[in-house]
């Protein structure tokens, strides 16, 4: 370890330029303009951390060949994926990348507890704590967002995999891994009594992080990526402990507070509590309450394509609210024309966002952006929600939940607390949707039932479609 | 579906059930019309005028009444003194009228309905919810009867509202007080502030408030906290110390304000008394009161209804007419109510009393024989009341309790481990767990300050810079091919870089898009 402190002073003076650059790059994206720069902070940041830990004592000339092509190849691959990745699959692509920064903490961690045969006492401890803090969290991370990524990429049903006793079962897993550590923490031997105890509680991280996230339903993936994002660094953090690396450390936190921070807005957007989305299980248990509730009065009035263009013809204020349902019917783009024509005939066109639209935070403000909607009129759900009286016409698409008066207005309704966008106070309010199906929390939407809202029944994409020839 | 519109009996009424322009809406779903002659005429609505929306006209009275299927009427029925007969006694027996019935004091029409079979609706009884609210006579009337008070006021004042300057000096703006903000109050208000007075309004209920503000009114306010909130949007009655406050209230603005227009009702019973005699002797001579509660006895003492008194130079105006003063208007708001009911009872497909709808079980007062006012407490609406305070109560502990238990045990749990921190560890950890809380505190700060739309760039910028294990995996490589730490070192090198050029590379395209 003391030899890190006494360690070449450049080194250590280009980690902390780093470290800056790091913190700048997150900091630009306070907004779009700076974003771009800020992106190349981290990219530069990057370039010098990386380029200076070649210098570092530890690293010898006769690995550069491996380092290097590893650089290399793994710089193909994720320019290729980077370069050839749809907007929509985002959420995948993170939570994918969330599982690669996990095995690499574990591996780190692995490494680093094979080669701490010197040390003794209290350092020694502290090490082998760092390692086993550290190879858990990797070892969460890694199969959490392995399991993350089969769900948003529909390889694994999204439907929360419910156990009998999950809890118990997850409260098991962790005292065996406490125990693991007791076989683990001051051994004598590394090899024959330390490593199996470390591996042991490796394979049992695994499970429990595929359990983890298997128990959480789709809708609730915008706060499974965000933990995730938050345990990578986590596990970068402690693998910077371990290493006594300042710059791992400071980074490792960054993205650790980051994720935290994002998941902790996603679930006030929801109003839940972080520990039961963690535990999983929500669409299951509550919304077989949910028939009982309220059923909302009223009938639900069909519309026609007609009807609808004309409405828009005469408006004066819009508001567009997408959801995960626009994402998937890939309906952004002709939604954005729809958009131009109106602003052409001077209507005051604007989208509304809410939190946890779509499957990633801010994942919605992306595909309107790749379809070229500009930012300004892309308004975030406090902003908006005192226009609603104001407006003329409401297009909700693919959205459910989001939109659901209940959340405020009825105590029994599964989702009651949670903000909403309240599109019912506009004039008249169009909901684009396939049937008539309940949303992800399976909760009846009495914003269908009211007096001035219309149903635009069929595949968003196709009447979006339609719309836009009308106006043509 | 033939409909009846005979012409209003009473004196003054110059209103009419139904206007020429919503006559042709409804022919046009085939329902056919019989119109008295002279109907619309105090209005403004000719014979000739129906004849063209399709209508039938005829003088004779009694084929209104007797060959039709439904009349519509707006004020109760009465006693024809021309035909000298009772109007309930023109219709045929199980026949049906739609009009203004007020069954709680009409006790006497009500016997006759029953005893004639008619099937009657009470426009003054269609339940006041959000779905029926284009068939809400009462507020449709309300608007127009407060802007016609404001109206009234203004030709009975001797002064402009709006304060001017002219050559020949400055004239003070009118100070109007209008008590009671529902929809006839906020009607005088938005009247009063259009033709430039001070307007101020009171109202019982706190929910109003907004909506007095967004008119541009000041909302006036007693110190007692009490909400005036009670069933159907009316406000309830009030305790007498809430009371007393308030008759301070208003005795003050009375010496202040130029014009008073009281709108108070409580529905079932007399209209409250608000203004006294020495409210009204308090106020300057040249001052006036509309008394918009003239019909249900007035909220002023003094009111005499259908005429204007005056008491020390101040003018009370007591008219029960005001809505009929804008026949033209109210005609065509009435009958658009009328045509949103019927079209609600499917009239086009030969009228449906359906016992189970709120609206039409509201409004319908007698049916077969049978007096089926007042209608059973909705189901729709019991329920959220019933419901409400239950889960309410039970969230509210819980919701409570937890965060505050659960902060103090985290709270301890961090003083416990930073305890066992600062005892333990050694100098060389101190200094990185430094680091590390300071750069948690940094990035507390930093992540709040991102905007939620680059919230998914934010996502795979720290991925990329996640990638900065690398470091860690780079310092491992170094231990000779042979052993199988260095492969799995290079393996950590592989993946960090697959992170750090796709995390970086795929922000950098998704940053490009956002353009404004």
């Amino acid at each position: 370890m003391e030899q890190t402190i006494a360690q070449n002073g450049m080194l250590v003076v280009l980690y902390v330029i780093a470290s800056v650059l790091f913190i700048l790059s997150l900091g630009g994206l306070s907004n779009p303009e700076s974003s771009r720069r800020g992106n190349w902070f981290g990219i530069i940041g990057m370039a010098i951390a990386v380029g200076v830990t070649f210098f570092h004592p530890q690293v010898t000339a006769q690995s550069y060949g491996v380092l290097l092509a590893m650089i290399v190849l793994g710089g193909a691959i994720g320019s290729i994926v980077a370069a050839r990745i749809a907007m929509t699959a985002m959420p995948q692509l993170v939570a994918g990348f969330h599982s690669f920064v996990g095995l690499a903490a574990v591996l780190v961690g692995i490494n680093s507890y094979m080669d701490s045969a010197g040390l003794m006492g209290a350092e020694r401890v502290i090490h082998e704590m760092e390692v086993f803090l550290g190879v858990f969290i990797g070892a969460v991370t890694f199969t959490g967002s392995i399991v993350a990524f089969g769900k948003l990429q529909g390889l694994i049903r999204s439907k929360p995999l419910l156990l009998p006793g999950r809890h118990l079962l997850n409260i098991g897993m962790s005292l065996v891994s406490v125990y693991c550590g007791y076989r683990f923490f001051g051994v004598q031997d590394i090899m024959t009594q330390g490593l199996p105890a470390l591996l042991a509680m490796t394979v049992i991280a695994f499970i429990l992080g595929v359990h983890l996230v298997m128990s959480i339903g789709g809708a609730d993936m915008p706060v499974v990526v965000s933990m995730l994002n938050s345990y990578s660094g986590w596990a970068a953090a402690a693998t910077g402990f371990l290493l006594a690396n300042d710059l791992l450390i400071i980074t490792g936190a960054l993205v650790g507070s980051s994720g935290a921070i994002l998941s902790y807005i996603m679930c006030t957007a929801m109003n839940r509590s972080l520990l039961s989305v963690i535990f999983g299980g929500f669409g299951a248990e509550e919304g077989k309450a949910a028939p009982a509730g309220a059923q909302p009065a009223g009938e639900v009035v069909a519309t026609t394509v007609d009807e609808v263009s004309n409405m828009l013809k005469e408006a004066r204020q819009v508001i567009v609210v997408p959801g995960y349902g626009m994402a998937v019917a890939r309906a952004q783009h002709p939604v954005k024309e729809i958009s131009d024509k109106l602003r052409a005939r001077d209507v005051k066109v604007r989208f509304a966002i809410h939190p946890v639209a779509g499957r990633l935070p801010g994942h919605m403000n992306v595909l309107l952006a790749e379809a070229n909607v500009p930012y300004d009129i892309v308004m975030e759900m406090d902003e908006i929600n005192p226009d609603f009286p104001e407006t003329d016409v409401v297009l909700v698409i693919g959205a459910n939940d989001i939109v659901n008066p209940g959340a405020l207005e009825d105590p029994s309704s599964p989702i009651y607390g949670m903000p909403v966008l309240e599109t019912w106070k506009a004039k008249t309010t169009i909901v684009l949707k396939r049937s008539m199906a309940a949303g992800y929390a399976g909760v009846d939407n009495p914003l269908f039932y009211k007096d001035n809202t219309r149903m635009l029944f069929g595949d968003a994409k196709k009447s979006v479609d339609a719309i836009l020839a009308q106006l043509q | 579906m033939k409909i009846g519109i005979p012409a209003e009996i009473i004196e003054g009424e110059r209103r009419v059930a139904v206007a020429p322009e919503t006559v042709a809406g409804l022919k046009k779903l085939g329902i056919d019309f019989l119109v008295e002659s002279n109907a619309g005429a105090g209005a403004d609505f000719s014979d000739a005028d129906y004849k063209a929306a399709g209508a039938e006209v005829t003088p004779d009275t009694r084929a209104v009444w007797a060959t039709t299927d439904v009349v519509l009427k707006v004020r109760p029925p009465a006693l024809n003194a021309k035909l000298e007969a009772h109007e309930v006694d023109l219709l045929k027996e199980g026949g049906a009228l739609i009009c203004f019935v007020y069954p709680a004091r009409n006790k006497e029409l009500m016997d006759r309905f029953a005893a004639r079979k008619l099937t009657v609706l009470a426009m003054d009884m269609v339940p006041r919810i959000s779905r029926a609210q284009k068939m809400d006579a009462l507020s449709s009337m309300a608007n127009i009867a407060g802007y016609r008070a404001m109206v009234e006021a203004a030709h009975i004042f001797g002064r402009f509202f709006t304060g001017q300057i002219t050559a020949a000096g400055r004239t003070q703006p009118a100070k109007v007080m209008v008590i009671g903000a529902g929809v006839a109050g906020l009607a005088a208000v938005g009247a009063a502030k259009g033709m430039g007075a001070i307007v101020r309004a009171f109202d019982t209920r706190p929910d109003v408030k907004d909506q007095v503000k967004s008119m541009g009114a000041e909302f006036l306010e007693v110190s007692i906290k009490e909400d005036g909130t009670g069933a159907g949007g009316y406000s309830k009655t009030m305790s007498p110390e809430f009371i007393k406050a308030e008759m301070a209230l208003f005795l003050k603005q009375a010496k202040e304000v130029d014009i008073i227009i009281t709108t108070a009702l409580v529905p079932g019973t007399k209209a409250p008394t608000l203004l006294t005699k020495e409210h009204v002797e308090a106020m300057k001579p040249g001052s006036l009161i509309v008394d918009m509660a003239a019909e249900q006895g007035g909220n002023c003492e003094l009111t005499k209804p259908g005429t204007i008194s005056d008491h020390h130079g101040v003018k009370i105006v007591g008219y029960t007419d005001l809505a009929s003063r804008l026949p033209n208007q109210a005609s065509k708001l009435y009958g658009a109510n009328l045509a949103h009911l019927l079209k609600h009872m499917e009239a086009q497909k030969g009228w449906k009393i359906n016992m189970e709808d709120e609206i039409v079980r509201g409004s319908l007062i007698a049916h077969a024989g049978q007096i089926t006012y007042p209608p059973p407490k909705p189901k729709t609406v019991i329920k959220p009341m019933a419901a409400t305070p239950a889960p309410a109560a039970q969230a509210t502990p819980t919701a409570k309790k937890c965060p505050c238990g659960r902060n103090a045990i985290l709270s301890l749990l961090a003083a416990a481990a930073l305890t066992a921190i600062g005892l333990y560890a050694p100098a060389a950890f101190m200094a990185h767990f430094t680091v590390f809380v300071l750069a948690i505190f940094i990035g507390y700060m930093v992540v709040w300050n991102v905007t939620p739309a680059l919230h998914t760039p934010l996502m795979s910028v720290t991925n990329a810079i996640s990638g900065i294990i690398v470091i860690g995996a780079m310092l491992q490589i170094s231990g000779g091919f042979d052993r199988w730490t260095t492969w799995a070192a290079a393996f950590a090198v592989l993946l960090a870089s697959i992170n750090i050029f796709g995390g970086f590379l795929v922000t950098r395209r998704m940053l490009a898009m956002f353009r404004k």
